[in-house]
């Protein structure tokens, strides 16, 4: 019953263009896909890695410091041109020099350069010359640097508190407060202590001597990071690195999407696609099972079929435009009207969110998995419907113990599809709830818990947001790669859950494929 | 032969025996039937007797297998379907407005030509029709479990892996998993179409062996396609052509002793 494998007719190997041709094909797919990763890989894991910083000496006696980007030919033959990222854009615009390479007369990476990520301006690079602090203590040198990367952790520690302080105390209550609720007092007193740590992060300062001789003083508070990547060990270099991946998946983006992490936009991305697949799941198998079960087979049903197989053609903006009309406008406004009058004319429901989102998506993917299952039932013999008939069994009993069993996996065939086309569309997320940001993911410990009216982040989005709407693209770019690896590898996890889910749901039934 | 002194000489053309109410199971009474415009049954009149085996044979297309889908209303999963006439189990119009079909399927039992056990345990399988019908506690419901698959001479071959997928199983041992799950909802009569035409010679003398035992408690009606089968098992044999019932008889007769020409050409392979 089972077909045996290597028993079916092959193009023989290496014999005629058509197999060359076809394995040429393969390889050229596994190149581009290989080509596509290792270039998402390199460009935005790269990233991370603490790069060393160059001293550099013009002919004109000109010095900058800064991290080597890349070297492009000049036109016409005229030499080459460095690009460094030099930081401090505070001190002069720029963050970015194109250096001809005839002019650098020296090159060195001297062991003191410091590399300050800050919370504004981006990165600074300089020579540390002192450390002052709150009580006009003044450090220089060697000890400075060591008191330097001691604050840095306190300070840490601080900005933690405090942000834990503000999501889980002050927020709920300032909610509370609005809906009505008596907590002034509490409020008050958590107000003062966020007052008491933001003063406890005051005061204290650092002195950058930068190479082209200006002096930069940064306030301690907006240091978020301190390194010296020169005097970096290799095992310290990775462990930075790490750190910095980390960061990036675990924290939430900073300076207009261009630096910090992503974490509100992988959380969003994921809830969304969860809640998509609850939403059309149902609605795709109960529209299969009609079609194929209960519907007559006459020339309606053909035409519907025929319709819904058409509708997964349909570009995913007019499903935006769609979901803006109806979902968000009309059901949303709807909604606000009867429910949530208290708060117009700002909306509730009648604004894009997370529920509106993941609806617009399922609508999307319906056809996928009204295709798919209808496959999966059409696959299932006659005798087994017969059979669950013939033993007493009513059409609901056959269809839920036996129809329905056999063609899960089917089923699950179509849910993986929808996931993958949901998981990657943004076009129509524009247009029904996603934000540019949204720090605050939709789930958290205030009833109702899950918020299906919020906005929310997500990758997709952030990668195009970030390429094309920060002001530092060239900064950008970096996270615009490592975000798209991100989305790939999100993709891929939600793929393999639902495949594991098929195969272990596959085995317990004995699905036909056994057969 | 309890019906010996019921048979009677029928009308001509069709020799149709009629054995008394009381004798016989099923009896169906002026059945016609069409899918569609395409005529399938005409006018068919007979009684099957109980606890016997009645073997439906003919060509294909003759109508056999239409003629049992209708003795447990399988046609009616079909709308293109046009039934005028009876059938009357136990007395009683199968096609009545008090007739629950699901129930009516409970007592005619029937069993497919290729075997179509359920993608479930070989225990499932057989307690598939029991859940069903519900209100069973579990040792009750394995007991039935065992006696059917007794019955279906199945149980020493799969007592120690009740556990194990029904699609394990070959072909034979599935079909008689599939007569042994019809058997665990304790149906009268037992339809089987066809029941051995996918099954071996070895698989196919078992279930034949096994339709014989059955008789003792069951009526069963069989359509095959091979002589040998029917003459070797039943004990009555109709022989239907273009949806009309030629000729009706005890085995012995109808194949040794045919009355009509067209009987003895079909079972002697003379037909075109």
């Amino acid at each position: 019953m089972r077909p045996v494998s290597g028993s079916r007719a092959r193009l023989p190997r290496g014999e005629g263009p058509g197999a060359w041709l076809a394995a040429g094909s393969v390889a050229l797919s596994l190149l581009a896909l290989l080509a596509l990763l290792s270039l998402l890989a390199v460009r935005g894991l790269g990233h991370f890695w603490p790069a060393p910083v160059a001293l550099v000496v013009l002919e004109d006696g000109r010095q900058l410091a800064g991290e080597r980007v890349r070297e492009v030919p000049l036109p016409e033959g005229t030499g080459r041109e460095r690009l460094y990222r030099t930081g401090n854009r505070d001190l002069d615009g720029a963050r970015w020099a194109w250096v001809p390479v005839s002019a650098i007369t020296a090159v060195s990476h001297p062991r003191d350069l410091v590399v300050l990520e800050r919370r504004r301006w981006g990165e600074a690079i300089g020579r540390l010359t002192a450390l002052e602090s709150v009580t006009g203590e003044r450090l220089e040198g060697e000890a400075a640097w060591a008191a330097l990367e001691g604050r840095l952790v306190e300070l840490a520690a601080l900005r933690r508190a405090r942000d834990t302080l503000r999501d889980e105390v002050i927020l709920p209550r300032v909610r509370a407060l609005e809906a009505g609720g008596d907590v002034d007092r509490e409020l008050a007193i958590a107000n003062a202590r966020l007052r008491e740590l933001q003063a406890a992060m005051e005061g204290g300062r650092l002195i950058l001597a930068t190479a082209d001789g200006g002096q930069l003083t940064v306030p301690l508070e907006e240091v978020l990071r301190a390194r010296r990547p020169n005097a970096m060990s290799p095992p310290d270099k990775l462990a930075t690195w790490g750190e910095g991946v980390w960061r990036f998946l675990s924290e939430g983006p900073r300076a207009a999407n261009t630096a910090g992490g992503v974490w509100p936009a992988i959380f969003g991305t994921v809830l969304m696609v969860m809640l998509m697949s609850v939403l059309v799941t149902p609605f795709g198998v109960l529209a299969a099972i009609y079609l194929n079960e209960v519907a007559h087979q006459g020339r309606l049903t053909r035409l519907v079929r025929i319709a819904v197989r058409n509708l997964a053609g349909v570009p995913s903006i007019v499903y935006g435009v769609f979901g803006l009309g109806v979902f968000v406008y009309g059901i949303g406004g709807t909604l606000d009207e009867w429910f949530f009058d208290a708060t117009l004319p700002s909306p509730t429901f009648g604004t894009g969110g997370l529920l509106w989102a993941s609806l617009t998506l399922a609508l999307l993917t319906l056809p996928v998995v009204i295709v798919a299952t209808e496959e999966g039932l059409a696959r299932i013999p006659d005798q087994q419907r017969e059979g669950a008939l013939a033993l007493g069994a009513t059409r609901l009993e056959m269809l839920t113990r036996v129809v329905l069993p056999m063609a899960t996996p089917a089923m699950l065939t179509g849910v993986i599809l929808a996931v993958a086309r949901a998981a990657g569309e943004v076009a129509p997320l524009m247009l029904v709830g996603v934000a540019k940001l949204a720090p605050q993911v939709p789930v958290d410990g205030d009833f109702p818990f899950l918020h299906l009216d919020r906005k929310f982040m997500h990758l997709g989005y952030h990668i195009f947001d970030a390429a094309f709407h920060g002001g530092d693209v060239q900064s950008a770019m970096p996270l615009v790669y490592a975000t798209a690896l991100l989305l790939v590898l999100v993709i891929l996890v939600l793929n393999l859950t639902a495949i594991f889910l098929r195969h272990h749901l596959s085995t317990r039934h004995g699905a036909l494929t056994r057969r | 032969m309890p019906f010996a002194q019921d048979l009677r000489p029928s009308p001509d053309p069709a020799a149709v025996i009629d054995f008394s109410p009381e004798a016989s199971s099923l009896a169906i009474r002026g059945l016609t039937l069409a899918y569609g415009d395409k005529p399938a049954l005409r006018d068919l009149t007979l009684r099957i007797p109980r606890h016997r085996v009645t073997a439906f044979i003919g060509p294909s297309g003759c109508g056999k297998s239409t003629l049992l889908r209708v003795l447990n209303r399988l046609h009616d999963l079909n709308d293109e379907v046009e039934r005028t006439g009876e059938v009357y189990l136990e007395g009683e119009e199968i096609h009545g407005p008090g007739v629950a079909v699901a129930e009516l399927r409970r007592r005619v039992g029937m069993v497919f030509q290729a075997p179509n056990p359920f993608p479930m345990s070989i225990h499932d399988n057989v307690a598939f029709g029991l859940r069903l019908q519900g209100g069973l506690s579990k040792r009750k419901r394995d007991d039935i479990i065992e006696w059917a698959l007794r019955s279906a001479a199945l149980w020493d071959e799969v007592k120690d892996r009740l556990r194990a997928s029904a699609w394990s199983l070959s072909g034979g041992q599935q079909q008689r998993l599939v007569i042994a799950r019809t058997l665990a909802v304790g149906p009268e009569v037992l339809l089987l179409d066809e029941p051995a035409s996918a099954l071996d010679p070895i698989s196919t003398l078992k279930i034949e062996e096994l339709i014989r035992n059955l008789k003792s408690h069951l009526t069963l009606v069989l359509v095959t396609h091979n002589m040998q089968q029917a003459a070797r098992v039943s004990d009555y044999t109709a022989f239907l052509q273009d949806g009309e019932l030629v000729e009706y008889g005890p085995t012995d007769t109808l194949f040794t002793n045919p009355r009509l020409r067209r009987t003895e050409n079909y079972i002697t392979g003379r037909m075109a």
